[in-house]
This record gives structure tokens, sequence and C-alpha cells, in this order.
């Protein structure tokens, strides 16, 4: 069974996406992230996994800017998008954060109908020319999100009313209407039952085809499941980084094999 | 003995029973505590409760019995035949009263024997001049049967001290030594001291809410009162209309409400032959003249106008102003403060917000009348900047709306901002990262979220502005009118609850119970409006938790 996941990996994934170089964050006088390299490809799922606090999520913030809304974090190095410094003055982090999706931990829809929620992105960006083109995105990205049978009765229904799993879908669905080019999520499963992971999991491969979508996750079967590539990260390093098959069967750093065999954590 | 001193000894006897109870507890465990149910010192709290509580009871309840006790013993001994045909028992009761403390008085001053006071009679010296170098002065000369029941009340009252002392400390010392009995290993204090905070906090609960009852009581009875009064002058009215000649004849001249006044409506009825009787119909023209009357006019003459229209337009307008203006700064500087300030502005700016809240309203309305409105007459009034000549005198509805606005502004942002505060940051985040600016995400994300809350903030706000008094008796002036001009001077419900019970009121006339009237109203429409507030409030609790 692994070497036909291994079969399947093997897809193009020669295009770099994100690279990141020597890239630090501090929160105040807290080191978060010490010196990351890495290089993330397209359309292709990256897991990053590591214990609780190692600073995978951080970094996640960092490929969107996120980490600006806090005052005291700081973020030092070189990440570019497809060769751009997104770090640059001339970058404004609100249009690099349409072209970066993300998708929380908890599903946060707004306190507004399921139709509101998904328009909010291209409404705000003038994505549509009118109330059509709006409807026609809106039931795209549902089908996308795999939420459209669900939803299609209940447009005008408040968001919060959906079941969790079908939240974090819509938080998806979301988070596609805005056509970004990467999609971060942050353990986008941990709040959910094991029926609305597969149902989420499932729709992560499918995004693949269109998106680099980077994944944090604390479970490492979710890793193995959904993603071709895989880091590690441990008090703030990145260990190790490479197919999600090698990081797995094959780890090199003795930190990432007691991990996986579940010693550290 | 006084009850002061009773007082202090049955807490000093409980501060010796906490003593006890710790050191004896201490040793029917032989000194170890850990074979004890309870620590050392639950079995001392016992002992000063069972001392404290019982005594304490039965000294209140005393405190309110003796008195009443006595003066009915003392009144039952008076002599019908005695009393003035212009008196009443009532009046010589007082004199009883009054004399008996005078003769207390004479007693500790030194100026008469307990002997003396006593034995005393009234024809064999004078008793008011005595009394008087003691400093207690007597309108009249003291008549012997008074000054007989003076005595009774006096040797009452002191038999009834010395009992209640006797009473009083002998409970405490039973539960003293009741606690004191019960104390063991195995006997639980810790439960029955946390029995008695229980029904301490419980207590504490029940005069609040009792209170409130109290208080709304006494408010639907006197405004029931002003509505009789009401209804039976209109059925007066009906009465001399269509009775207008036979009253004439009889030279009769109805003024007052009749009822009561027995001879007098014996009277009516043999003039007119109809009987004076109030009927639904006037209580109903009663209800319709205050609640929908356009004129407020009231004159203790009789003959007065008491709609409250024009009170509550006063009331409403002043209020939407005073919202006009706080609600959007209030609004603005909430979200100033949540969203956009940094910690150290935040700490500064919020508590110096907050001190508007602290400014007492009398001050709000001084600035009202001394700053604001001769700032507004120069603007708006005769000869003014802007030669508008819509003022006529400093104040104005719009005068104490702008203050009162000043004066509700830390109320809104206050609770906006805990409300604001409040959405959770995973909001915040979804919005911004989907690429939305911090202001669009406020605007279209945290104001509809927190909405439900600000309302809520609003409404409170308004049952503050439609309840407030000093700013509009200051501001506002005092006419009562129907106007659409702002700078016009209007008043409002509760400044003529002010004004109609201050001066030489006659509490039994409608023009004074029509405060009560008003106060109902005022009480109704602020109940409404802040169980509205609480009810969208907690509904948008539920949203988050």
């Amino acid at each position: 069974m692994n070497d036909m996941r291994r079969l399947e990996r093997d897809v193009d994934t020669s295009d770099i996406k994100i690279s990141a170089k020597g890239v630090q964050v501090y929160y105040g006088d807290n080191h978060a992230i010490k010196d990351v390299d890495v290089s993330i490809a397209d359309k292709t799922v990256t897991a990053f996994i590591g214990p609780s606090g190692c600073g995978k999520s951080t970094f996640l913030r960092c490929i969107n800017r996120m980490n600006d809304t806090i005052d005291v974090a700081r973020v030092e190095g070189d990440i570019r998008i497809d060769g751009e410094d997104i770090y640059d003055k001339a970058v404004d982090p609100v249009q690099l954060r349409a072209k970066v999706g993300m998708v929380f931990q908890k599903p946060n829809p707004f306190p507004k109908s399921i139709y509101d929620n998904v328009a909010y992105g291209p409404k705000i960006h003038g994505l549509a020319q009118n109330k059509a083109g709006l409807d026609e995105i809106v039931e795209k990205s549902l089908r996308r999100a795999a939420l459209w049978d669900e939803a299609k009765d209940r447009l005008n229904e408040p968001g919060t009313g959906l079941s969790g799993g079908q939240q974090q879908r819509l938080c998806i669905a979301r988070a596609v209407a805005t056509e970004p080019e990467i999609l971060l999520m942050d353990e986008p499963c941990s709040a959910l039952d094991p029926i609305a992971t597969a149902q989420v999991e499932e729709l992560i491969d499918e995004l693949r085809q269109s998106y680099s979508v980077v994944i944090v996750t604390h479970s490492m079967q979710q890793a193995a499941r959904v993603s071709q590539k895989t880091a590690f990260f441990h008090l703030g390093n990145l260990v190790e980084y490479g197919q999600t098959g090698d990081i797995f069967t094959n780890p090199q750093d003795p930190r990432t094999e007691s991990y996986i065999t579940g010693r550290i954590g | 003995m006084s009850s002061f001193w009773l007082f202090l000894i049955i807490v000093s006897l409980a501060v010796i029973g906490f003593f006890v109870g710790t050191s004896r507890a201490m040793s029917v465990a032989s000194g170890d505590k850990r074979k004890l149910h309870s620590l050392p010192s639950y079995y001392g709290s016992n002992i000063a409760i069972f001392t404290i509580v019982p005594s304490f009871l039965l000294l209140v309840i005393w405190m309110l019995a003796q008195p009443l006790i006595v003066s009915s013993s003392v009144r039952s001994h008076i002599p019908a035949d005695t009393i003035d045909p212009g008196s009443t028992i009532g009046l010589v009761m007082s004199d009883v009263q009054r004399l008996a403390n005078g003769l207390d008085v004479a007693v500790s001053q030194g100026f008469m024997t307990e002997e003396d006071a006593r034995s005393v009679q009234a024809g064999s010296s004078d008793i008011r001049a005595r009394l008087g170098q003691a400093g207690v002065v007597l309108g009249s000369s003291v008549r012997p049967e008074v000054l007989q029941a003076a005595q009774e009340y006096r040797t009452m009252t002191s038999t009834g001290d010395m009992l209640r002392a006797i009473f009083v400390i002998g409970i405490a010392l039973a539960g003293f030594a009741y606690a004191f009995r019960k104390t063991s290993v195995t006997f639980r204090a810790r439960n029955t001291v946390e029995k008695t905070i229980y029904t301490l906090l419980l207590g504490a609960a029940s005069i609040a809410i009792l209170t409130t009852v109290g208080i709304v009581l006494s408010l639907i009875f006197t405004t029931g009162e002003f509505f009789s009064i009401q209804a039976c002058l209109s059925e007066v009215d009906n009465y001399e209309q269509t009775h207008l000649a036979a009253l004439r004849a009889a030279d009769m001249n109805l003024q007052n409400c009749p009822l009561g006044n027995v001879a007098l409506l014996d009277q009516m009825t043999s003039v007119t032959g109809e009987t004076f009787s109030v009927t639904t119909g006037d209580y109903l023209s009663a209800f319709a003249d205050f609640f929908f009357g356009t004129t407020w006019s009231p004159s203790f003459g009789g003959g007065s106008e008491l709609g409250i229209l024009p009170l509550l337009w006063g009331t409403f307008y002043i209020s939407v102003i005073a919202l006009l203006v706080a609600v959007p700064i209030g609004l603005f500087a909430a979200i100033y403060l949540s969203e956009y300030a940094s910690s150290p502005v935040r700490a500064f700016a919020k508590p110096m917000l907050e001190v508007l809240a602290g400014i007492p309203t009398i001050v709000y309305g001084l600035f009202a009348l001394l700053t604001v409105g001769p700032l507004l007459v120069s603007a708006f009034g005769d000869d003014g900047a802007l030669g508008l000549n819509w003022m006529q005198g400093g104040t104005a509805v719009m005068t104490a709306g702008l203050v009162m606005g000043i004066m509700l502004i830390p109320f809104v942002s206050s609770l906006s901002d805990d409300i604001i505060n409040a959405v959770p940051q995973a909001m915040r985040d979804g919005s911004l990262g989907l690429g939305a600016t911090h202001s669009e995400t406020i605007r279209q994300v945290v104001l509809p979220a927190a909405l439900p809350g600000i309302v809520g903030a609003i409404l409170l706000a308004a049952s503050r502005a439609i309840g407030e008094t000093m700013i509009v008796v200051l501001g506002a002036g005092a006419a009562a009118r129907l106007s659409m001009n702002p700078f016009d001077a209007m008043t409002t419900v509760t400044a003529k609850i002010v004004s109609q019970l201050t001066g030489d009121a006659d509490f039994s006339s409608p023009e004074a119970l029509v405060a009560f009237a008003l106060g109902m109203t005022l009480f109704v429409i602020t109940l409404g409006l802040n169980v509205f507030a609480l009810y969208i409030v907690r509904k948008y609790r539920e949203q988050y938790e």
C-alpha cells in the first residue's frame, strides 16, 4: 500500500510556490521561529507537524502576514511567493491575504447568512460584476467545498446554525471564494469528529488540483493521509522536510523518528 | 438598660463564645485537630452564632412590639370624655409621649428625682415650669389625666426595658450553653455555620427584592389614590351639571370630593334626590384625562388640568437629543478604544472617559445652566450670531439634551467597549484572513456581531436619559408644552415630580398625588426599556457560549 501511495505522490511538484529563507519570528523576547528555510511546491499539500508550541502555526501565519495583527510579533528573513518578497514595503498585506487564503483551527463563520459568509470576500474585492456573478461564485465555492448539496436550500440561514463539520467546510468555501493561489489551513480538523474530518480531508485532496495547500496538523495519520510533503518542526526549528512517505518511513533525524514513533511530543 | 448596651453585651458574649468554643473543641479532641469533624474555629463560630442570632431576633422583635403594646395599653386607660371635641385620641397620645420623654430628660439631667417623676401630681406643682428648667418645652399646661398617662407610659416602658434585657441576655446565654454542650468530636459544626451563611445571603437577596416590591406597592397605592380622587372630582363635575339648579337653590358649592363626609353626602342626596356615587365611567375619564390630556396646568386651588402628554413629549424629545449626541460619540469612542488604541492609550483614555460618569448630575446641570445655555443663546437666540431668533432663553430642550448626551457618553462607550471586546478574535482573524482591511472587518463583521449588545447598551442609556432629573430642572426650564422647536423650554416627567412635591404640598390633594402617578408611569416605561434591553443583551450572549 505504501508503494501505491508513493506512486500517487509523485505528481508534478517542480514549481516552487513559496520559498522561505532564514525566517526568524520573535514574540516580544520569545524567539518562536529559528532560522527556517523551506520551499513549498505548487499544487501540493504540504503538512507541518510537530509538538504543541513548536512554531508550526506561527510559521504558517507568516505566509499571509497574519502575524502583523499581533503587536509584539516581529518577523525577520525572506519569504517569497512566486519570487516576490511578501515582506517588501511595496506589498499590501491586505492584498496578500486575498491571494493567500486561510482556514482556522476552530470554524469561525461570521454571524451572517451562509450566502453572505461565502460572498464576503468577493464583495470586498469586487470579484463579481453583478448579483448573478456573485451567485455563481457562491455556488461554485460551495460546490468546491462539498457543501452545496447540504446548503443550497438554506443559503439565507445563519452560518452559525450549521454543524461543526459543515461550518468548517463553509469556512473553506469562504476562503476559496476569493480565488486564492495558496490555502493555509491551521489544524482545520481539530474541532471536528471523524466523519467531518474525513469529508474535509477528501476536500483538501481535491483542492490540491488548483492550489498549493499548507496544512498544520497534530495528527500524524492525517499528515500521512493528505500530504505529499511533510515538514517536522521542533522547538522553533525546522528539523526535517521531505516527501511524506520518506518522513514517515525513513526519517533522517533522530528527533523526527522519536516524534513519529511517539517518544517525544 | 439601653438597647445599645444590650447590643454590646450580646456581641461580647458572642466573642467570648467564639474563643470558648474553639478551646472547648480542642479539649474534647484532646488536642488533636484531626479527630474533630470540623476545624476548631467552626465550633467557636457555632457558639457565637447561637449566642447572637436568637437574642438579636428577640431584641429586634421586642423593640418593634413594645412601643405598640405600651401605647395601646396607655391609650385604653385614657377616659374618652377627657378628650376635647376638636382633638383626637392620637393627639392626646402624642402629648402623653412628649410629656413622658420630657420627664425622662428632666430626670437624666438631675432636675427631678426618679421618685418625683413617678409621683408628681399635676395640681401640686407646676410641672410645666419644672420641665422648662430642663429645656423641655410643653405647649400647654399639663392636664392631670395626661400626666397620669405619661407616668403610666414611663413605668410600663421601664418595666418593658428591664424585661427585655433579662430575656435577651437569657436567650443569649441559653444559646451559648446549648451550642457549648453540643460541641463534640462528631458534631458537624461546619455544616451548621455554612447553613447560617446561606441564610444570611438569602436574607440579603430577599431584602433587595422585598424593597423593590415595597416601593412598587407604595407607588401603586398612591397612584390608585390619585385616580380615585380624580374620578370622584370628575363625578362631582357631572353631578353639579345635572343638578345645577337644585344645588344653587340650596346654596351648595361642591369643590372637593365629598366622599368620606357623610353629613355632606346626606345633604346632597336630600337636595337633589340623587345619591352621589363614583362610577367606572368616571374612572375611565380620569384615566383618559391623565394619559391623553394635552394640558399640564396644576393649581392647588382646584381646577387643575393634569395631562401627562406634554411631560412625556418633553421627556421623549430631550432623551432623543441626548441619545443623538451620546450614541455616535460613545460608539465611535468605544470602537477606537477597543479596536485601534494601543494599550498605553487605552489604559489612559478609558479611565478618563469614565471620569465623566463620576460627575454628579447636578454639576452637569450647572454646566447646562451657566455654559451651554448662554452659548446656545448667543448662537440661536435674539441678536445671536446666526440671527435666527429661535431661542428665547438659555433653558431649552437643546441645552438639556446636549448636556445629558455628554453625561451618557461614558455609559454608551463603556458598555459598547465591553461588548465589542467580547466578539471573538477568531471572527476578526477570519475576516482579515480573507483580505479585508481593519475597518472593513469592524464595519462588516465586528459591529454586526456586537449589534444586539450595542442596542442593549443604547436602550439602557435611554432609560437613564428618561429618568434623569437634575439636568432637566436646571437646563430645560419648567414650562410644560407641546412644541416641535428644540430651542423652546420644555419639561419632563421627573422635573415635574420634583416641583409637585416640593414646597407646601398638601399630600392629599390631587396636585401632589399626581406625582406618584407620574412616577408610576415613568417606572413602567423604564422597566419596559430595561427588560427589553436585558432580553436583547442576553440573547446576544447565547451566540458565543
